[in-house]
């Protein structure tokens, strides 16, 4: 770093710049490396976690998709997540829409109450969760997961939509009530296609989350009705079975894919 | 809801405010049954049985179950302090190239972001184990005889947590960082000042909101984590979280599972309370 110059300009041959640049590449190769590493060993051909794989094969992949608690496991957390974003996003949307609304002084409390989830450590909830699903007979239900992967969900889907709302402009909803539309219809065809981005976002947030979780599923989630991440998990208590290897590879797939999906969502609507 | 111009504008305030609250029911209900009843639960179970006690939290706060607290606030704090040394410098850099190669920057941070916990503990599991693959890389360069102890301990445990929330250090710092103006350094350095000098007198205190977010956050995910150090820590190292799952699943002890819960939580909340004085709650959980 030279006195004289901005952080912009960049001097090569400063030497703490240097140092400071080596230094960074080394901590992204210790972020990059867990996640990519996984990718190989999935398709080793051997039990063991060789580095490179003495050969490669699809043997892993076929350990999953042949073993039908693995597909049970995988077909709950899909169905689960959907649901759950399906559900939290509307939720999420009619509370973001309502405290950017109001300016009852309430307001400001409930919003925390509705950020508890992400304030809450996970394993309180999950114990919380689990007393209220053993008193209810909701435990190792479909639903019960449901609804605890919505509640886990709505923190993400006010953020995103509350960011996006507050730099909308609420006198066009405004004028088109004024032009006789009712109240969710001017939403519908005036507010909604304009915040669409931040919607679709949070309803993959939730989605993401959902499929991750696992303490909650810990402790509500069995028999038939158990996640993919609670299986996985249970496994690794036991063995680093190379099964989760391709499981793995899949799950970090399929969130890439959904992040595109929220990046070009976003990209495509950017309103000035 | 017709609006009627007639309508005095605080009759109309009023209606509108009860629709609003009518709008947000639905997602509070949720949250108020699965969270905040249980919670209430929680902290009622802690000091009722058959009678006012506070012998659950005489036995929380002594013995093992402090150990088991200690343990959590010093992995906690040693996991806060590794991941603000490593992600500072990553934010550093990112904040001062150019746009694309700080969006390469933040690409790398934010895809392990996305990534399952899970996922993350299991490559670190794959990597530090004995027959994994740095020990027998290490063994294959003929720089160690035996597999050295790598995982299921509290190195493991460590390392394993500071990857997964370094990017929960790296975003806050980053969004904070970049909104310092790049001049002010330069003005700094031309009235003199060492790099090194205006660093430490302009650059640092501007970045102090990102600090605050990123330790708090970082924090405050450590104390409460289960996954990982279930996993990594080989049952030796017990953390706050496994006492509560234990005491819950193995013991069926609600008594001290609630104790032990509400006195994360206070300081929790206490943590949240103190950094939302110097930077907005929503900005600390944005990052999340």
């Amino acid at each position: 770093m030279n006195g004289t110059n901005g952080m912009n300009e960049m001097k090569p041959l400063s030497f703490g710049r240097i140092v400071l640049g080596f230094a960074v590449v080394l901590i992204l190769v210790f972020l990059m490396v867990p996640i990519l590493i996984v990718v190989p060993l999935s398709f080793s051909d051997t039990r063991f976690m060789t580095f490179p794989p003495p050969g490669y094969s699809l043997r892993w992949y076929h350990a999953f998709f042949s073993n039908p608690a693995w597909i049970d496991a995988a077909r709950t957390t899909l169905i689960a997540s959907t649901c759950a974003a399906l559900i939290a996003t509307p939720l999420g949307v009619a509370a973001a829409y309502a405290i950017q609304n109001s300016t009852h002084r309430s307001m400001r409390y409930l919003r925390t109450v509705l950020m508890l989830p992400l304030m809450v450590p996970i394993i309180i909830v999950a114990v919380g969760v689990f007393f209220v699903y053993s008193q209810m007979g909701y435990v190792n239900t479909l639903g019960g997961l449901i609804i605890a992967d919505t509640m886990l969900g709505l923190p993400y889907v006010l953020i995103s939509v509350g960011a996006d709302l507050r730099t909308f402009d609420p006198t066009q909803e405004m004028v088109a009530r004024s032009l006789g539309m009712n109240r969710l219809r001017s939403f519908m065809t005036v507010t909604l296609p304009q915040i669409k981005s931040s919607v679709i976002s949070g309803a993959v947030f939730v989605f993401i989350q959902a499929l991750d979780e696992t303490v909650v599923a810990l402790f509500v989630s069995g028999g038939t009705n158990q996640t993919l991440t609670r299986r996985m998990f249970v496994t690794l208590r036991d063995e680093i079975d190379p099964t989760i290897a391709a499981i793995s590879t899949m799950l970090t797939a399929l969130t890439l894919c959904l992040v595109m999906i929220v990046v070009v969502s976003r990209k495509s609507s950017a309103r000035v | 809801m017709q609006t009627s111009p007639a309508d005095p504008s605080l009759l109309y305030q009023r209606r509108e405010d009860r629709t609003m609250l009518l709008l947000m029911t639905p997602a509070l209900l949720v949250i108020v049954l699965l969270l905040v009843v249980p919670l209430a639960w929680l902290s009622w179970q802690s000091i009722w049985n058959h009678g006012f006690t506070f012998e659950n939290y005489r036995r929380v706060l002594s013995g093992v179950y402090l150990d088991t607290f200690l343990l959590t606030f010093k992995l906690s704090v040693i996991v806060t302090v590794v991941t603000l040394l490593l992600g500072y410098p990553v934010a550093y850099f990112a904040a001062s190239v150019s746009p694309k190669f700080s969006a390469l920057i933040l690409g790398m941070v934010i895809l392990p972001f996305w990534t399952s916990v899970l996922v993350r503990t299991y490559a670190w599991l794959v990597l530090l184990q004995r027959t994994g693959v740095i020990n027998k890389a290490l063994m294959a360069t003929g720089l160690i005889d035996h597999p050295l102890q790598l995982a299921y301990n509290q190195l493991g445990t460590v390392v394993a947590m500071v990857h997964i929330l370094l990017p929960f250090m790296v975003l806050p710092l980053y969004s904070a960082m970049q909104k310092i103006p790049q001049n002010l350094s330069q003005a700094g350095a031309s009235l003199g000042g060492s790099p090194l000098h205006v660093f430490a007198r302009v650059f640092l205190p501007l970045s102090m909101s990102g600090v605050i977010a990123g330790v708090t956050l970082v924090f405050i995910l450590c104390l409460g984590f289960y996954i990982t150090p279930e996993l990594m820590g080989g049952g030796k190292s017990v953390m706050v979280s496994m006492v509560v799952s234990r005491n819950v699943e193995i013991y069926n002890s609600w008594g001290a599972a609630s104790a032990v819960s509400v006195v994360l939580l206070v300081c929790v909340f206490a943590i949240f309370y103190a950094a939302s004085r110097v930077v907005p709650l929503e900005k600390t959980l944005g990052a999340k």
